[in-house]
C-alpha cells in the first residue's frame, strides 16, 4: 500500500513552490479571467463540434454563424448511425472499440510479463534485452511502416483487425514504465510468498500484479487511447469500408461529404465521446503516465 | 538497474525467458526484424507489384541527392515542408506550455481541473482534430472568419496554411508538454525559491535563475520529443490542407507514404525513411549538445 500512495502523491496536487496564492484583488481577478478565457479557447472548438452536429446543414454553413442551433436536429446522427446507411459508422465504432480493447489487453499481457522478468528475475540476457528494447525508443516509428506492411500482408492480416491489434503491442514504453514500477515493489512481499511455496507465476499474478494496479491502469488507458486514435496505420492497412476504424472512416467521410458539415461533425463527435469520457474518469492515470514519460527522460 | 532480486532464487533457468517470450515474439516480428528488413529493402529496386526485386546498392539513396531526378524534387520539397512546420511549431510548443505550467503550479483551487481542461484536446485523435479545424477555419463558412468578419484564406494560401497547421497543433498537443513541465517544476526544491526570496529576487528573477536552470533536463527532453513529433506531422496536413496550397504543406512523411504505400515503390520509399530518420537523429543530437548544461545545479549532482 505504501507504494500506491507514493504514485498518488505524484499526481494529486503536491505542494507547489513559486508564487504565493495570487496576492492583490486585481491580480487575482486578472489571473482568473485569463485562465477562464484560456479554458474557453480549449473547450470551445469541442463544443462547436457538438453544436454544429445538431444543426441543419444550411444553418451550419450560414453567415454570420449562429452559435446555438435555431432548430435542433439529430438528422446527422440518424444519417450516420442507421443500419445499412452509406457509411457504416456504427461498424467503425465497434471496430475501433474491439481493436483498441484487444490491443490494450495484449499490451498489458506482454508488457507486464516482460517487465516482471526484467525487474525481478535474474538471467544472462537481461541487460542485453533491456538495452535493445530501450534503444527502439530512439528510432522514429515511420521506419517500421513499410516492412510491417509487407509482414502483415504475408501473414494474411491486411484488412483485418489483427493488423491493428498486434504490431504495436511490443512498444518499449509499456515495458519500461512497468519495469520501473515493479522494481520499486519491496522484495519482502515475494519472499513471504516464496516461503509459502509460491512459484514465480503465482508471485507475478498474486503479489506483483495486485500491487501494481495504478501502473497497469495507466498503461491500459494510454494504450487504449493511442490505438483508438491511430490514424496513419489504419488508413493504409484497411480497405473495405465496413472494416475501417473511426479515424480511417472519418477520412473517408470527409472525402465524400465535403459539404455536409453536420454529418462530419457528428462523425467527429462520435469518435470523441468515448475518449472524452474515458479521460474524464481516468485523467489522473493519463496525466500520471505522461508526467512520468518526462521524468525518466 | 536498481532492482532488488529476491535473495531466495527458486526458479528454473528458463523461467525468465518464458516470461519474456510473448513480448519478444511480437517485438522481434514487428520491431526487430522490420528495422533490418527496411534497410534491406532500401538497397533493392523493390517494387511491391513486381516479382523481380534487383539489388541496386545505394542507388535509392544516391537518387535523393541527384538534383536531376524526380525523387529528389519530391523528397526535398517534403523535407522543406517538414522543416518549416518543425521550426514554426516547436518554439510555441516549448514556450507556451512552460508559461502555462508555471501558472498552473501556483496553489489555487481548481488547478487540477484547469490542467485537465488544457490537456483534454490531446486525447482526441488527429482525425477528429483535422475534421474540426477544416470546418472552423474554412475561408467561406468557418466560424473564425464568420465571427471576425475577416476573409482570411486560412487553408488555401500561404502563409495562412502554415499558421493554421501550427495553431491547431498547438491547441491539440500543448497539454502534453504542460503536464511534463508541471512534473519537472515539482521536482525543484522549495528551499531554492525560499533562498531566492530571502535574497530579494523578483518573480522574474526566480524564474530566470531558479526555475529555468532547474528545468534544463526536462526542457532538453521536451524540445527533443517535440521536434520529433513535429517532424512526424502527417494527419493535420492530410486532412486540413491536403498538402496544399500547391505542394507547400506536403510533408516528408506524406511524400514517403505516397511513394511506399501509394505507388508501392518501396525501395525508394525505404531509403527516404532512413534518410529522414538519420536527419532527425542528427537534429536530436545537436539539440542535446546545444542545450546541455555547462554547470550542474548543485542539488542535482
Amino acid at each position: 500500500m505504501a507504494l500506491l500512495t507514493r504514485t498518488e502523491q505524484h499526481t494529486s496536487a503536491a505542494p507547489s513552490q513559486p508564487g504565493q496564492p495570487p496576492g492583490s484583488l486585481v491580480r487575482s481577478a486578472v489571473f482568473w479571467i485569463f485562465l477562464l478565457v484560456l479554458a474557453l479557447v480549449f473547450v470551445g472548438p469541442i463544443v462547436w463540434m457538438f453544436l454544429t452536429s445538431i444543426k441543419t446543414n444550411p444553418e451550419a454553413t450560414s453567415i454570420p454563424p449562429t452559435i446555438l442551433p435555431d432548430n435542433v436536429t439529430f438528422g446527422a446522427y440518424e444519417d450516420l448511425l442507421h443500419v445499412g446507411g452509406s457509411y457504416p459508422v456504427l461498424r467503425w465504432f465497434l471496430n475501433s472499440l474491439v481493436a483498441a480493447t484487444l490491443h490494450m489487453l495484449l499490451v498489458l499481457t506482454v508488457a507486464s510479463t516482460a517487465a516482471y522478468a526484467l525487474a525481478r528475475l535474474e538471467f544472462k540476457l537481461r541487460g542485453l534485452f533491456f538495452v535493445v528494447i530501450i534503444s527502439t525508443l530512439f528510432v522514429p516509428g515511420f521506419v517500421f511502416l513499410l516492412p510491417n506492411y509487407i509482414i502483415i500482408d504475408r501473414l494474411g492480416w491486411l484488412d483485418t483487425i489483427w493488423a491493428l491489434v498486434v504490431p504495436g503491442a511490443a512498444g518499449a514504453f509499456g515495458v519500461f514504465f512497468l519495469r520501473q514500477f515493479f522494481a520499486m515493489l519491496p522484495g519482502e512481499l515475494e519472499e513471504a510468498a516464496l516461503i509459502d511455496g509460491a512459484n514465480q507465476w503465482q508471485i507475478f499474478t498474486r503479489v506483483v500484479l495486485p500491487n501494481s494496479k495504478p501502473a497497469l491502469a495507466t498503461l491500459a488507458v494510454l494504450s487504449f487511447l493511442s490505438n483508438w486514435n491511430d490514424f496513419i496505420w489504419p488508413i493504409y492497412v484497411l480497405f473495405s469500408p465496413e472494416r475501417l476504424t473511426l479515424p480511417a472512416g472519418l477520412r473517408l467521410l470527409q472525402g465524400a461529404y465535403t459539404t455536409d458539415y453536420p454529418v462530419m461533425m457528428a462523425g467527429a463527435f462520435i469518435a470523441s465521446v468515448p475518449v472524452l469520457i474515458l479521460f474524464l474518469f481516468t485523467q489522473r492515470y493519463v496525466i500520471e503516465g505522461v508526467s512520468r514519460s518526462g521524468l525518466k527522460g | 538497474m536498481a532492482s532488488s532480486p529476491p535473495r531466495i532464487r527458486r526458479y528454473a533457468p528458463w523461467t525468465p525467458y518464458a516470461f519474456m517470450a510473448p513480448f519478444l515474439l511480437i517485438f522481434l516480428t514487428f520491431v526487430g526484424f522490420p528495422a533490418v528488413m527496411g534497410l534491406w529493402i532500401s538497397l533493392h529496386d523493390w517494387d511491391y507489384m513486381l516479382e523481380a526485386k534487383p539489388f541496386v546498392g545505394f542507388d535509392n539513396y544516391l537518387v535523393l541527392f541527384d538534383s536531376s531526378s524526380a525523387a529528389f524534387e519530391m523528397f526535398w520539397n517534403g523535407m522543406r515542408a517538414t522543416g518549416i512546420f518543425t521550426v514554426a511549431s516547436v518554439p510555441f510548443l516549448v514556450a507556451i506550455p512552460l508559461a502555462l505550467a508555471v501558472l498552473l503550479n501556483r496553489r489555487f483551487k481548481g488547478r487540477t481541473f484547469f490542467r485537465a481542461v488544457f490537456f483534454m484536446p490531446y486525447v482526441l485523435g488527429v482525425a477528429v482534430v483535422g475534421l474540426l479545424f477544416r470546418f472552423i477555419l474554412d475561408p467561406n463558412i468557418g466560424i473564425v472568419n464568420g465571427l471576425t468578419g475577416w476573409s482570411i484564406p486560412w487553408i488555401t494560401a500561404q502563409p495562412w496554411a502554415w499558421i493554421s497547421l501550427v495553431a491547431m497543433t498547438v491547441w491539440w498537443t500543448l497539454g502534453f508538454n504542460t503536464v511534463i513541465y508541471i512534473a519537472g517544476l515539482q521536482d525543484i526544491p522549495t528551499e531554492l525559491y525560499d533562498a531566492a526570496k530571502v535574497d530579494g529576487a523578483s518573480a522574474w528573477q526566480q524564474f530566470r535563475h531558479v526555475t529555468l536552470p532547474g528545468m534544463r533536463m526536462v526542457m532538453i527532453f521536451v524540445v527533443t520529443i517535440t521536434v520529433l513529433a513535429s517532424a512526424n506531422m502527417f494527419g493535420q496536413a492530410d486532412l486540413v490542407t491536403n498538402g496544399g496550397p500547391g505542394d507547400s504543406t506536403r510533408t516528408a512523411l506524406m511524400v514517403f507514404l505516397d511513394e511506399g504505400l501509394g505507388a508501392f515503390r518501396m525501395g525508394s520509399a525505404a531509403a527516404m525513411s532512413y534518410l529522414l530518420a538519420v536527419v532527425l537523429g542528427l537534429v536530436s543530437i545537436i539539440n542535446v549538445l546545444a542545450m546541455r548544461e555547462r554547470r550542474r545545479p548543485k542539488w542535482r549532482s
